[in-house]
């Protein structure tokens, strides 16, 4: 293994992206699962394979064009959940439907070669590229610098919204750029575990930290360092029993998060 | 002096009317209780003063200058959140520029120290929101309200779920900090209030208001709520300038 890691390339993006997805986990994670937010987060990661679908189909790079149906996605729910009746959950059903129902159709109509979808449903870690490993950089840069600068307005938004609004905080402009977030954290992700599976690596880390700490900035720090020991310990079984690294990582990680559950009852 | 001119609002949840050609003046230091039925306006008032709903028409004139408290209902966020006491009464101290990196003051952590003091809650100054009872969250959110220093300060349902030795406390609170600000409470509690308010507002879609100088009757109130207080008169609460003449002033 340690071997591996100096010799080969896509070994080395692969723990790189691992690192950055764990990041990732533990800082919106934390967030989805308090603002409540994990099935959107679901609806998200699916609107995106319409995008990836268009990807082949214009020949760009998929996550380009998936991170903007996800982001589409997420303020079109935002803005309709604002200004009409229609509810959030139902919304987010129907995005969920339509990203995948739009990313078969793209892919079916893209000529010649078809791309093995298994890659962007189930993530496949060792796949990752140089470009796809900047994307990552970038966007975890972004996401952890926004949340981290204005950790308090963050803390008081996710706590009591209404709140914030009486303070005279533009909380649907906070809510716009929380989605944003949302959506960049996802798309990045679904390189690692995939879009079926993201979500799993989004509230498992924080679901564990949680059982140790009633504090949102040790819970962060907290699912942080279980998300690395998820995705670094799935990773290295995967190699080593070659079995798919998504899978591995979710069941590896809902297999310590359920175990210490037990344990701390 | 007003601080507060509400003139004939109408307010719209959808197709559904809230309040309907609503009126309401409230008196600098004030304490006013806003009764009525459930679904009859209350809270929609307190969130039209509060800027949290804007009325299709009418106007909505808050004194220059003047800074409001809101003491929201206990349902309206999640207990299980992961925030301490200390942290929930800072909150009131962001202000609605956001800076980056922004450091609370040592002069804010002495002020939320104080009211804590103040509000006799000191020791669950670090504990989580969760654990508190209903009384002591009570307290934290009136705290909250407090830290910015407001001159008004509103209440939704402060007394749901207490006992009726904390309901007592924090109506006893609230009349002493009425001494310096405009109190306005929405409440259910027909039994304690009569003895801290000096003018009431039933609303039911619009709003009937009586201040010091004018009286209301429990005939008034029957027909407002469109059921009997016997309640009232049995606790002895309906005092001074409450029962008297029938009138019909808005």
């Amino acid at each position: 293994m340690i071997d591996a890691i100096l010799n080969y390339n896509f070994v080395q993006n692969a723990f790189l992206a691992a690192f950055f997805a764990s990041l990732l986990c533990g800082i919106i994670g934390t967030v989805i699962v308090e603002k409540r937010l994990v099935s959107m987060s679901g609806g998200i990661a699916h609107a995106s394979f319409g995008g990836i679908g268009l990807g082949y189909l214009i020949g760009v790079e998929p996550i380009i064009p998936g991170l903007g149906f996800s982001i589409f996605a997420a303020l079109s729910i935002s803005k309709i959940n604002r200004s009409s009746h229609a509810r959030a959950d139902t919304l987010t059903g129907m995005f969920w439907a339509i990203g995948m129902a739009l990313g078969i159709m793209f892919i079916s109509l893209s000529s010649g070669y078809k791309p093995d979808m298994t890659t962007y449903l189930f993530g496949d870690i060792l796949t990752v590229t140089d470009f796809y490993l900047n994307i990552m950089m970038v966007s975890t840069v972004v996401v952890v610098f926004i949340v981290v600068a204005f950790f308090d307005y963050w803390k008081g938004y996710m706590f009591d919204e209404e709140y914030m609004s009486v303070l005279g905080m533009n909380v649907v402009f906070m809510e716009k750029i929380l989605f944003v977030l949302i959506s960049c954290s996802i798309v990045i992700l679904i390189k690692v575990v995939g879009i079926i599976l993201s979500i799993a690596l989004l509230t498992i880390p924080p679901s564990t930290a949680k059982l140790f700490t009633k504090n949102l900035k040790s819970m962060m720090v907290l699912s942080t360092v279980f998300g690395l020991m998820y995705n670094g310990g799935g990773l290295v079984i995967s190699y080593y029993l070659n079995i798919p690294s998504g899978a591995t990582i979710i069941l590896f990680s809902s297999f310590v998060y359920f175990t210490l559950m037990i344990f701390r009852k | 002096m007003y601080d507060v001119e509400v003139n004939n609002i109408n307010v719209y949840y959808g197709e559904v009317c809230a309040l309907e050609n609503a009126s309401i003046m409230i008196r600098n230091k004030a304490f006013l209780g806003i009764i009525g039925p459930n679904g009859g306006g209350k809270s929609t008032l307190l969130k039209v003063l509060l800027h949290l709903k804007k009325p299709l028409s009418g106007a909505v004139k808050i004194r220059e200058g003047l800074r409001l408290g809101y003491v929201p209902q206990h349902a309206s966020f999640d207990r299980s959140f992961p925030i301490s006491v200390k942290d929930v009464v800072l909150m009131g101290e962001l202000e609605h520029t956001m800076k980056p990196f922004k450091k609370y003051k040592v002069s804010d952590m002495d002020k939320v120290n104080e009211l804590l003091d103040l509000m006799k809650i000191e020791d669950l100054r670090d504990r989580q929101i969760g654990e508190l009872s209903g009384g002591q969250l009570q307290k934290v959110l009136i705290a909250r309200a407090l830290v910015s220093n407001p001159d008004v300060l509103l209440l939704d349902e402060p007394s749901s779920s207490l006992d009726t030795a904390t309901k007592i406390e924090v109506f006893e609170f609230l009349k002493k900090l009425n001494e310096k600000k405009t109190i306005v409470v929405v409440t259910h509690d027909m039994e304690h209030i009569f003895n801290y308010i000096d003018s009431i507002a039933c609303v039911n879609k619009s709003i009937h208001y009586h201040d010091e100088d004018r009286e209301i009757s429990i005939d008034n109130i029957e027909e407002i709520f469109g059921c009997p207080i016997n309640v009232l008169l049995q606790t002895g609460t309906l005092n001074r300038r409450v029962i008297s003449r029938r009138e019909d002033n808005d």
